[in-house]
């Protein structure tokens, strides 16, 4: 020991990762932690775009062709739920542990061994939900809104699977939010004030408040399910004395909110790379703030526009469309501040400003499908039809999917020091385009036209945009092998990186080398 | 090779061919034949240009930037980054907006929600996968009542045969409705959620089973509107279409008695004298109706959910065990439906004796319509 002091000394200065497979099971450091998430959502996403590939083969012509109904309903649940769970929510955690602590100037997360714990329950999470595909009674069949009594008394005996898998999930929400929560408000370095923090840190600090409030209001909803079960009650089984509308006003407290969880982190990334490209501060940084805040508020208030058809009455859909229009207001601040900053910039067009463009527009597009199925007489008409399949694909994936490839593209340079190949980024961007487009922009005529949504098999006059459908499904689908040997070429074959390889990016996060070395900020940087 | 490609790429233009043959382009909702839908329509419709409008402004400046400020072109940036008039400007504006489209729906969204004043109740009970009608009346013997259940045969669905006009938008009988008088619904379901509509009439309720909803329309065309169940009910949630057939008062009540002269009819044929041939024909039609989309045409199933009935210990065992299960159902898998309520005494022996001697299971029993009635008699 006597002798050793100064090596000890000198290997804790430089002390780096551990070698081999110990240095991912028991990694402490937020970077490593933060690879792990991406690297795992990513494998998710294409896992659950594999599942949306068998619905769109299907639904390439009427008739039954590939699969059976019974297979096609668990095919629309478990994409609904990988994409959701797996895909775009520890996307954003990644990022979340990537960059939150080079944003704010801090060393690591605040609870690194927690943090380590909520990454690696994952996989177990969703290797036991992908389990239930092999299954007696296959895999979940009751849709990713899982409505009861179709996933109590109607449900395969996977479901039980499903919900523990549902509690693994959401414990790692859980635990990741207290941990951006914790790191947010405690380890900012000196002088970097609440309102000088970069808006993916406010707007990650306002999702994790909303995951802690409403991830134990979905607990406790497959809780109620599981005891109705096994255990004899009847939350949701009227012949006991319970109600299936009950099950559908707690899963949509907790479904709603979810929804701009999957959305803020992403106005988030977006309002970090536009002025980048720009050349110009963002546009109305602390309306910025205060919408989000009010996006995440009104998000609580809202959750019965899913269930204006169950029968609540009069007065609650007056109450639910007022309130749903209402946040149309903090999002319309939001894109007109997102263009006013593009406004009398000095443009350039990379991978992530592509991206970022593609997100504001058509995010747009899917508010305003939104808003249209706010008004509840005509959500009438819309309700649970490939109407509301576009409206959410539109702000799910040229929404939270682009933000999440437009936050790839842009710190991947600081991530692995190496720059990605810009013609190849941009092929990328231009075939997801494209493939997000001719997907999803027919799905509002059919469902206009009277196609219901989670069917298998549709009547002939719904012929003709299925296919086109099905076709920009495919290309989507391909483009996205694209996207994996881009990162891959990056890593392995790009060229260095410098320290800030945009010229009109800001933050700390540009101030360390390229890749970022393992440690960060030992010594807190001063902002002034 | 080039041959065999050019082969598939015709075979391919043509299916792409008799695709479009088939089906049309529609884009946008239907008006639909009643006032709420045609409402309902116009509020679509404002939102829409609304949406339109905001859109090409929004869209406008940034393709100008885009366009205009990009710094190939030269463009330096500006460093304005603030102004507290715009953000009030484009809060107070989008707000008005959303207060004046609200102001629209409210007539609209009262006028849905008025129950009163109707000449007509039928009930609506969503089942998997069929749909049950009942015309309310005071006198419960003068009610008329049925099941409505997809016509598409299963050659169409399975792509044996060519798919016809209405493919799964047609059922074995409509629910028929009087023009021009107010028909209220009463809905409900038997097992899971089911949702109810029709897009010409601008009519959408889910049917959820211990709750009773109510809705109603005013048709102002004859004709018949297609629609389908639109809340995932299960494995054949996309084949439980809905049909209403809508006639001139007269018409329709013609149609009434006509069905009363039926359920008198078949009231008779309970106590008639049933040969083994006639039983075993009328159960198959049964079957394939009610029973053949989980216990599949073959008798063997889907296991474990739905299983075989080919050599099982209920179709070749005990007689009244076998009764039971059709009539009440089972209470370990509820995917199992009591068919007591829902069938004829005759359907239900039929189908009974049609069980217990296909697909090889030849019991050689026979189960009449009498012994349906004595078990329920006994029950």
């Amino acid at each position: 020991m006597t002798t050793t002091t100064h090596d000890h000394h000198d290997d804790h200065a430089h002390h780096g990762p551990a070698k081999g497979l110990a240095r991912w099971l028991f990694s402490t450091n937020h970077k490593d932690i933060g690879t792990l998430y991406l690297w795992f959502s990513f494998a998710m996403f294409f896992l659950g775009g594999v599942f949306a590939m068998v619905i769109r083969a299907e639904l390439f012509q009427p008739g039954l062709q590939l699969v059976e109904p019974a297979f096609f309903n668990q095919m629309t649940t478990m994409h609904g739920l990988v994409m959701v769970f797996g895909a775009v929510m520890p996307a954003f955690v990644g990022l979340a542990n990537w960059m939150i602590p080079l944003m704010i100037g801090a060393p690591d997360m605040a609870l690194p061994r927690m943090n380590n714990l909520s990454f690696w329950i994952l996989p177990f999470a969703f290797a036991m939900l992908a389990s239930t595909l092999f299954m007696e009674g296959g895999a979940p069949n009751f849709g990713w809104t899982f409505y009861a009594p179709l996933s109590t008394t109607y449900a395969p005996p996977s479901v039980t699977f499903f919900i523990f898998a549902v509690h693994i999930m959401g414990a790692s929400s859980i635990m990741g939010a207290i941990n951006v929560i914790a790191t947010i408000i405690n380890m900012r370095a000196p002088g970097m004030t609440w309102m000088k923090l970069p808006l993916f840190v406010w707007t990650w600090l306002i999702t994790a408040f909303l995951l802690i409030a409403v991830m134990p209001v979905l607990a406790g909803v497959v809780t109620m399910m599981l005891m109705d079960i096994h255990f004899g009650t009847a939350f949701f089984d009227a012949a006991g004395g319970g109600s299936p509308v009950l099950f559908q006003h707690v899963f949509w407290f907790f479904g709603h909110p979810e929804v701009y969880i999957m959305i803020l982190p992403a106005f988030g990334v977006v309002s970090a790379i536009i002025p980048a490209f720009s050349r110009k501060k963002l546009f109305g940084y602390s309306s910025m703030v205060y919408a989000t805040a009010s996006i995440a508020f009104l998000s609580f208030i809202v959750w019965a526009h899913h269930m204006f058809t169950v029968g609540i009455p009069f007065a609650g859909e007056l109450f639910f469309m007022i309130a749903t229009m209402l946040i149309a207001v903090p999002t319309g601040v939001k894109v007109f501040n997102w263009v006013t900053t593009m406004f009398r910039g000095s443009l350039t067009f990379e991978t992530p400003m592509l991206f970022s463009i593609a997100f504001v527009v058509l995010f747009t597009i899917g508010g305003f499908s939104g808003l249209m199925l706010a008004v509840a007489p005509a959500d009438f008409q819309y309700h649970d039809t490939y109407f509301v399949v576009a409206h959410f694909h539109y702000v799910l994936v040229p929404g939270a999917v682009f933000s999440i490839m437009a936050a790839a593209y842009y710190w991947l340079p600081k991530w692995s020091g190496r720059m990605y190949n810009e013609t190849l980024g941009k092929t990328h961007f231009w075939l997801s385009f494209v493939g997000v487009n001719v997907t999803f922009f027919p799905q509002h005529f059919i469902g206009l036209a009277g196609m219901p949504r989670r069917i298998p098999d549709y009547a002939v006059q719904f012929a003709d945009f299925n296919m086109v459908s099905s076709i920009g499904a495919f290309l989507f689908g391909a483009s996205q092998l694209l996207f994996l040997f881009i990162v891959i070429h990056t890593i392995v074959a790009g060229k260095k990186a410098k320290a800030k390889p945009w010229d009109g990016a800001e933050g700390l996060e540009w101030t360390v080398p390229s890749p970022a070395p393992f440690h960060t900020f030992d010594t807190p940087p001063k902002v002034d | 090779m080039p041959s065999k490609l050019l082969k598939g790429g015709v075979a391919l233009f043509a299916v792409l061919l008799s695709a479009v043959t088939q089906a049309d382009w529609t884009l946008n909702m239907p008006q639909g034949v009643t006032d709420i839908s045609d409402q309902v329509y116009s509020l679509h419709m404002l939102t829409f240009w609304v949406c339109v409008g905001i859109g090409v402004v929004v869209f406008g400046v940034m393709f100008y930037s885009i366009i205009k400020h990009r710094r190939s072109k030269g463009a330096v940036a500006d460093n304005f980054h603030e102004s507290t008039a715009v953000e009030l400007a484009w809060t107070l504006i989008p707000a008005a907006i959303i207060v004046y489209i609200g102001i629209q729906a409210f007539p609209v969204l009262k006028n849905m929600y008025d129950f009163e004043d109707s000449e007509l109740t039928v009930e609506i009970v969503g089942y998997q996968w069929k749909w049950r009608y009942t015309y309310l009346s005071d006198d419960p013997t003068q009610q008329v009542s049925y099941f409505s259940n997809l016509a598409t045969p299963a050659e169409q669905i399975r792509n044996r045969t060519d798919k016809g006009e209405n493919y799964l938008l047609e059922v074995d009988e409509p629910l028929v409705l009087p023009v021009g008088s107010k028909v209220r619904f009463v809905l409900t379901a038997a097992d899971v959620i089911h949702s109810w509509w029709v897009p010409q009439l601008g009519v959408k309720k889910d049917a959820i089973p211990g709750i009773v909803n109510e809705s109603w329309t005013i048709i102002n065309e004859p004709g018949i509107y297609r629609g389908q169940c639109t809340e995932l009910c299960g494995k054949d949630h996309g084949f439980m279409p809905v049909v209403v057939q809508a006639l001139p008062q007269a018409e329709f009540d013609e149609w009434m008695a006509g069905k009363k002269e039926e359920a008198a009819k078949l009231a008779e044929l309970t106590q008639k004298d049933w040969t083994y041939d006639e039983l075993m024909e009328v159960g198959e039609s049964v079957y394939q109706k009610n029973c053949a989309s989980c216990h599949q045409a073959n008798g063997e199933g889907l296991p474990p959910t739905f299983p075989a009935l080919k050599d099982s210990p209920i179709a070749t065992g005990d007689v009244m065990a076998h009764i039971d299960i059709v009539v009440n159902g089972s209470a370990q898998n509820p995917a199992m439906a009591a068919f007591g309520p829902q069938l004829s005494e005759v359907d239900l022996a039929a189908v009974i004796t049609y069980e217990r001697n296909a697909w090889g299971n030849d019991t050689g029993d026979m189960v009449t319509p009498v012994d349906i009635l004595n078990y329920n008699a006994g029950q």
